[in-house]
């Protein structure tokens, strides 16, 4: 959560805002990103590589929407005893089906997203977690989409 | 992309779509000619590769292919989930007002759980400060007006997991 250590140059920043989206589905789907940002391929490849290492990008790739396979992006909370904490989001974390899990400063301070392939699988990951710890684990499934659209300026 | 395909019906993925998903979860292969990489580690062509990465893309499967930029790396160190207890009768149609607001990256309507939980709107909202996280959750405070009853921000602080969905192998065979 720290910031980079090396601070981000031009190029890094022109990457991250035109690369959030539209990769092209070509044999050399690079090249078209690297022509508009006047470096070659090879350049463009390795300094995405370098985004990656750095843990300035988290991704490079298709983003899945688990609904639309059928499945469910299940949100969950959990209050967790703050002398457990730590114990409690190792089991959490331990569920492969938890996709992100976060520290949030609430009474619930614990939220993860329970992404499966069934709705059956989410709610079996969420009661090994209650099992585990002993503590209900809230569950906020979706009730209605109105936006999703996540871009961030560099 | 912001169409809202909870509504429509689930893309059946077959055997061979679900390889590809388990072979490009982790991210893309690094290299001038990716979708040839993954069709030679899948035994595909590469012409079927991009077909149905294309399908998937289309049905809403995929919702992007690109970069995911850690927030914190690019200064958005104030990452505000509020949440808001809206009207039940005019929630729908001030959520899809308050999912336009620019600000606004992520916006559902989830279930109360009272008495710990009366919120029923959330909406992510990220700034590079808490005080332009706030000014932010004030736009959308105003345009819930007099359905607004309580409303809150949480504050991520730290960052437990974050992998993205990950399909197992064990979940095959359960559908």
């Amino acid at each position: 959560m720290s910031a980079p250590a090396r601070p981000l140059d031009e190029l890094d920043r022109r990457i991250i805002n035109l690369m959030q989206e539209d990769f092209p589905l070509a044999e050399r789907p690079f090249l078209a990103f690297a022509d508009r940002l006047n470096v070659s391929e090879r350049q463009l490849i390795a300094r995405i590589e370098r985004l990656l290492q750095e843990r300035t990008l988290t991704r490079f790739g298709p983003l899945f929407n688990a609904d639309r396979m059928g499945g469910v992006n299940l949100l969950a909370a959990m209050a967790a005893p703050e002398a457990d904490y730590e114990e409690i989001a190792l089991v959490v974390n331990a569920q492969p089906e938890v996709a992100h899990n976060y520290r949030r400063e609430h009474a619930l301070n614990m939220w993860f997203v329970v992404a499966a392939e069934t709705p059956r699988r989410a709610e079996m990951a969420c009661a090994r977690i209650e099992a585990a710890t002993g503590l209900e684990v809230f569950r906020f499934p979706k009730e209605r989409e109105y936006f999703v659209e996540l871009k961030l300026q560099a | 992309m912001s169409t809202p395909h909870s509504r429509t019906a689930a893309h059946k993925l077959d055997d061979l779509d679900r390889r590809l998903v388990r072979a490009t979860q982790g991210g893309l292969p690094l290299v001038p000619r990716p979708y040839h990489q993954l069709a030679d580690q899948l035994g595909l062509s590469p012409d079927e590769v991009i077909g149905r990465l294309r399908a998937m893309l289309d049905s809403g499967v995929i919702r992007r292919i690109g970069v995911v930029p850690n927030h914190y790396a690019l200064g958005y160190v104030a990452n505000g989930m509020t949440v808001w207890d809206v009207d039940d009768a005019r929630i729908d149609a001030l959520g899809e007002a308050v999912g336009r607001l620019d600000c606004v990256s992520h916006c559902y309507r989830r279930p109360r759980r009272p008495p710990m939980w009366p919120y029923n709107l959330f909406a992510m909202v990220h700034g590079h400060s808490r005080e332009e996280v706030e000014a932010q959750a004030a736009r959308i405070a105003a345009l819930l007006g007099p359905a607004l009853r309580a409303r809150d921000i949480l504050y991520s602080s730290h960052i437990l997991k974050k992998t993205g969905l990950r399909l197992t192998e064990a979940a095959s065979g359960e559908r």
